[in-house]
């Protein structure tokens, strides 16, 4: 088999970056002598504050490009984060402000921005992209170093939650300097927009609050049993009929508009179409896809998984993932894979003899495994690489080198990582950051307290572990309690992706998650709160 | 009651005639049919009948006209299809209402009747009721009743409806201290909860955590105990713009204000007022509850509660009365004193009595009953015995149902809220075991059943403020205001469920922020600011 632009030759990079990463978390240790009042979230790899303070005034401050960086004013991702983090810092208040009164001190005119490499402008991000940065805090110029334009992305981020308004309102920045990457380079949300569908504005929300937390994949779940919400180019059909109804769908426009919000913000679209479970909605618009189920001698009416015997099916797939593979422009499709009821695929005579055929015996995670793998191939043809959901593994014999694993089910979760990274794949965990699951009180904690390499294993199997993501599921979420679910609880996983692990300080992290709720409140996201108290300006949100 | 064959004969006929299905809560009785009535928005008006008590200028229903009338059809007014031909038997222009007594600008009270009759046939479109606050739940019903056509025609089917509550008592309490809550989070809930026909709205206005209730004879309270002093706090005008709005929809507003525990947001503000706890025998620094051992702490009860007792016009007060902490009260060496000097030895049941009675005299002076949690009861104060006893715990000291029979069988009227609080979350369909709970489902004699004035829906403020709390107590809390005020036979899930998932579209429709009830879409959904 050809290895040809796929995650398996990839790898090494990432493994690269892990390296990297683990260099410089030595420094860690600098945090605890932060201040007090900083808070910063997710907590940067190491800061150095200092109590000398900066003034900053709304109409003498600035964004500007460094000299010596590689990119400038044409490198509109960055014009666009300069106007945004603009408003951040000083939208909210500059109304009952004005200019602000700089009595004493040195003032802080500009953030001088500088990227060091090819800046990747116009690029999309990637799960290889460099988002460290270093950020230098100090008047009259303070300035912001990154590789790339990804950590100039997060160093903005940074550099907005540093500055907060004293006593008397005046915008002020302690002296600092913050040296930061991420600990995992795959850091996710997902969300599902088959069982309730989120309008893109909703979706919008949630890329902008990601982009807070440092998030930089966002999972969509686009289509599931319910409802088929992505207007496909290749087979209308399939929005058409499975949708909820005409205005419950993801027109060609809506999603190159996600995609292109989220690159704005450093973010990955990773497009989730599972199969070949979960796809009763696929059935209504594409005949002769779904599996009939039988009833005795005769079908009975219902429909199961996706036909893994029949032609049609492939070329139908084929088609239909390369018209994914160049609306989505992200190296990664996730395949699902999950969940797969035999029940239906058993009682099917087709399916039965086609079993036979195939020596596969009763064994019908044999054929759940055919099925999977004439996909995993679909895909590494297309120039692609695969995630899937853990079953996938679990029930294969053999399985395509670097199809990322995505550990969901949560009994025994650190168990099945060990055997994943001991097959030599790499590994998205789950599990533990299922957020639809709620239940009463501060359950953020929880979220807070896993680590994702808890797991028995070598070095070389922690270093598979290319991150997590925190899933919301869409029995229960819709538009309406979407925001306030999420966040900030997803915060918790947000941090525990980006940070050092050694930062787990729950009283220091509740402190900091409370102020940081706080500020997302004031850009606009109705995070919900996370115990008894209040925020400033909540009085007219 | 008429028989319960017939009453689920109705039932089925309802089911079958489609639209109906959309009611909530569902009505006591109802009979409607396939023949359905037009509705043109341009020409259709709500008018009093000449023999109304109630005509033009009444306050509630001129307003609730509007009201309905943007809710009916308000944001589609541009598009309606315009009545064409001849005018004919099977159109409605005009609901017409008849007010038996009159009493327009009065306050709601737990004795106000609310029945009324919805008559929607050839020959009328008629609502009757005794009160202006029947009046009310019957417009209600009557928007819910009307629907729209693939093609934007608005109908009404031939109905025939004989509605009334089953409990005075419908209420929701919100928590105003934990976290504040702006000004239009509680006039958006108000019209929720008149969606769903509650009738009380319990104000949890102060607690330990801050004091937003803006008093004017200590005026300190808010300026040291509130979150903010200038922006987090309900100002007289604040309060009185509650009271109102809450008026015309037909909903008491029942003010707590929680002693002699729960009050550390009262201390900054009046010093003196809680005990000082010690530390061996030195005071530590930290409060307790109210002291109950001085004089000043009555006289300040007593002018504080006059104040409240003339904003809020309801006759019940809300006293609070609950988790009340002994240990700050035992390390206090004046207390001690206090105790002694009484004869209540070790006791601080006594004490708690000895305050709560205090209280409850000031306030019964001042012309006023009084609700109190349980906590009254169970540590066996002395009350009168028209007190109404809430009962929150839903296991401890005993299971809420057996607390019912307690409280019931010593001839005080209950309020039940231990299965109803809806600050506790859990993954999936719970409005279920919300709706299943039965308030009567208590040993004891059909005397005492009728001491349970009804229940309410708690949200308490822990977990929320106005970033969750509409998606978290709608439709949730529908399902309380279904129990309250429908019949005690309706207890089908699935039928519940058709129509809940049908009311929390309409909610979406009306604007509110209301959460699925499972998998599923809404024609409008909720639309992200």
């Amino acid at each position: 088999m050809e290895h040809r632009g796929l995650g398996w030759p990839r790898l090494p990079r990432l493994l690269e970056v892990l390296a990297a990463l683990a260099v410089q978390a030595v420094r860690a240790s600098a945090i605890a002598a932060a201040s007090p009042d900083l808070s910063l979230w997710p907590m940067p790899l190491s800061v150095q504050t200092t109590p000398r303070v900066l003034h900053l005034s709304p109409d003498n401050f600035f964004f500007g490009h460094s000299s010596t960086s590689k990119a400038g004013p044409s490198c509109s991702l960055l014009q666009e984060a300069f106007r945004r983090y603009y408003d951040y810092i000083f939208g909210f208040y500059k109304w009952h402000h004005g200019s602000a009164d700089l009595r004493v001190g040195v003032e802080l005119q500009q953030l001088q921005v500088s990227v060091v490499l090819e800046p990747e402008c116009d690029t999309f991000p990637k799960i290889s992209s460099d988002e460290s940065y270093t950020l230098l805090v100090k008047g009259p110029v303070a300035s912001l170093t990154a590789n790339r334009v990804w950590g100039v992305l997060r160093g903005l981020e940074t550099f907005s939650q540093l500055i907060y308004q004293d006593f008397y309102g005046t915008f002020t920045v302690n002296e600092s300097n913050i040296v930061d990457s991420p600990r995992f380079p795959h850091r996710g949300i997902l969300i599902d927009t088959s069982r309730h569908f989120l309008s893109i504005k909703s979706i919008f929300k949630t890329l902008d609050a990601m982009a807070f937390n440092k998030f930089n994949v966002l999972h969509w779940h686009i289509v599931d049993d319910p409802s088929f919400p992505y207007q496909s180019i290749t087979f209308p059909g399939l929005s058409e009929k499975g949708s909820y109804s005409s205005s419950h769908v993801y027109t060609p426009n809506d999603v190159r508009m996600v995609i292109e919000y989220a690159r704005l913000r450093g973010i990955r679209i990773v497009p989730e179409f599972d199969s070949p479970g979960h796809t009763q909605s696929w059935g209504e618009g594409q005949k002769d896809l779904l599996t009939p189920c039988y009833n005795g001698k005769d079908p009975s009416g219902a429909f199961g998984p996706i036909n893994p015997i029949w032609n049609t099916t492939y070329s139908f797939l084929s088609k239909f993932f390369k018209e994914i593979s160049t609306v989505f422009p992200d190296e990664f499709i996730h395949l699902g894979g999950d969940e797969v009821d035999f029940d239906c695929w058993a009682s099917n005579p087709e399916i039965q003899d086609f079993m036979r055929n195939k020596g596969f015996g009763r064994n019908f995670k044999k054929l759940e495994s055919f099925y999977m793998q004439m996909v995993l191939d679909m895909i590494s043809a297309i120039n692609k690489s695969s995630i899937v959901w853990q079953e996938v593994f679990d029930d294969a014999s053999k399985l395509m080198p670097g199809t990322v694993i995505q550990v969901w089910k949560v009994e025994d979760y650190t168990r099945e990582q060990s055997k994943v990274t001991e097959a030599g794949f790499p590994v998205i965990l789950s599990a533990p950051w299922y957020l639809d699951w709620i239940s009463y009180g501060q359950d953020w904690k929880k979220y807070y307290a896993v680590d994702p390499l808890s797991f028995e294993g070598s070095q070389e199997q922690k270093k598979l572990v290319i991150g997590g993501e925190a899933c919301l599921w869409g029995e229960y979420v819709d538009a309406t309690n979407l925001t306030p679910r999420l966040w900030p609880r997803a915060s918790a996983v947000g941090e525990r992706l980006w940070s050092h692990k050694d930062v787990r300080g729950l009283e220091d992290a509740y402190r900091r998650l409370t102020i940081h709720r706080c500020r997302m409140l004031r850009r606009g996201i109705a995070a919900e709160p996370v115990f008894t108290g209040y925020c400033d300006h909540e009085d007219r949100m | 009651m008429a028989g319960s064959a017939l009453w689920f004969s109705l039932l089925l006929a309802a089911a079958f005639a489609g639209r109906a299905t959309a009611l909530w809560p569902w009505p006591q009785y109802i009979q409607t049919s396939e023949q359905r009535y037009t509705i043109f928005p341009y020409t259709f008006q709500f008018q009093y009948h000449v023999s109304s008590a109630a005509q033009v200028g009444c306050s509630v229903l001129d307003e609730a006209f509007q009201r309905y009338r943007d809710l009916l059809f308000g944001s589609v007014s541009f598009h309606f299809p315009q009545p064409m031909g001849k005018r004919h038997m099977s159109e409605k222009n005009s609901l017409v209402i008849l007010v038996v007594t009159p009493g327009c600008d009065q306050f709601p009270s737990l004795e106000s009747v609310e029945n009324y009759t919805l008559t929607v046939n050839d020959e009328q479109c008629f609502l009757l009721s005794e009160t202006v606050w029947g009046a009310l739940r019957g417009l209600e019903t009557f928007s819910q009743l009307v629907w729209r056509s693939p093609e934007g025609t608005f109908y009404i089917n031939k109905t025939e409806i004989e509605d009334f509550p089953r409990f005075p008592h419908r209420g929701l309490l919100l928590d105003t201290s934990r976290h504040y809550l702006p000004l239009a989070s509680i006039l958006d809930t108000l019209d929720v909860m008149a969606y769903n026909k509650f009738n009380v709205f319990h104000w949890h206005l102060v607690d330990d955590s801050s004091f937003p209730y803006e008093s004017f004879t200590f005026p300190n309270l808010t300026k040291k105990g509130s979150y903010n002093p200038a922006t987090h706090i309900y100002t007289a005008q604040d309060v009185k713009k509650v009271i109102e709005y809450a008026r015309l929809r037909g909903i008491r507003v029942l003010a707590e204000f929680d002693t002699p525990g729960h009050t550390l947001s009262w201390g900054p503000g009046v010093p003196g007022l809680l005990t000082p706890c010690y530390s061996g025998s030195h005071p530590s620094g930290t409060f307790g509850p109210v002291n109950p051992a001085l004089n000043n702490t009555y006289e300040f009860m007593s002018t504080f509660f006059l104040e409240i007792s003339s904003v809020f016009p309801d006759f019940y007060l809300h006293l609070g009365g609950d988790e009340v902490d002994f240990t700050c009260w035992k390390s206090n060496p004046d207390i001690q004193a206090f105790m002694k000097k009484k004869g209540f030895g070790e006791d601080f049941k006594k004490l708690e009595s000895f305050y709560i009675q205090t209280l409850l005299d000031i306030v019964s002076a001042y012309g006023k009953g009084y609700v109190v949690w349980q906590e009254v009861f169970d540590n066996k104060v002395k009350v009168q015995p028209d007190t109404v006893i809430q009962i929150w715990r839903e296991e401890m000291p005993v299971r809420y149902t057996k607390e019912m029979e307690l409280v019931t069988s010593a001839g005080f009227r209950a309020l039940l809220s231990a299965p109803w609080y809806l600050n506790h979350i859990t993954y999936g369909p719970d409005w279920k075991n919300i709706y299943m709970v039965e308030p009567l489902a208590f040993e004891g004699s059909p005397e005492q059943k009728a001491l349970v004035i009804g229940g309410e829906a708690c949200m308490w403020g822990e977990y929320v403020d106005s970033t969750n709390l509409v998606p978290r107590l709608w439709p949730r809390a529908g399902a309380v205001a279904e129990r309250l005020w429908s019949n005690k036979m309706l207890t089908n899930l699935d039928f519940a469920y058709k129509r809940l998932a049908h009311f929390r579209c309409e909610l979406l429709r009306r604007g509110v922020q209301a959460q699925p009830l499972s998998v599923g879409y809404c024609d409008v959904e909720f639309e992200q600011t």
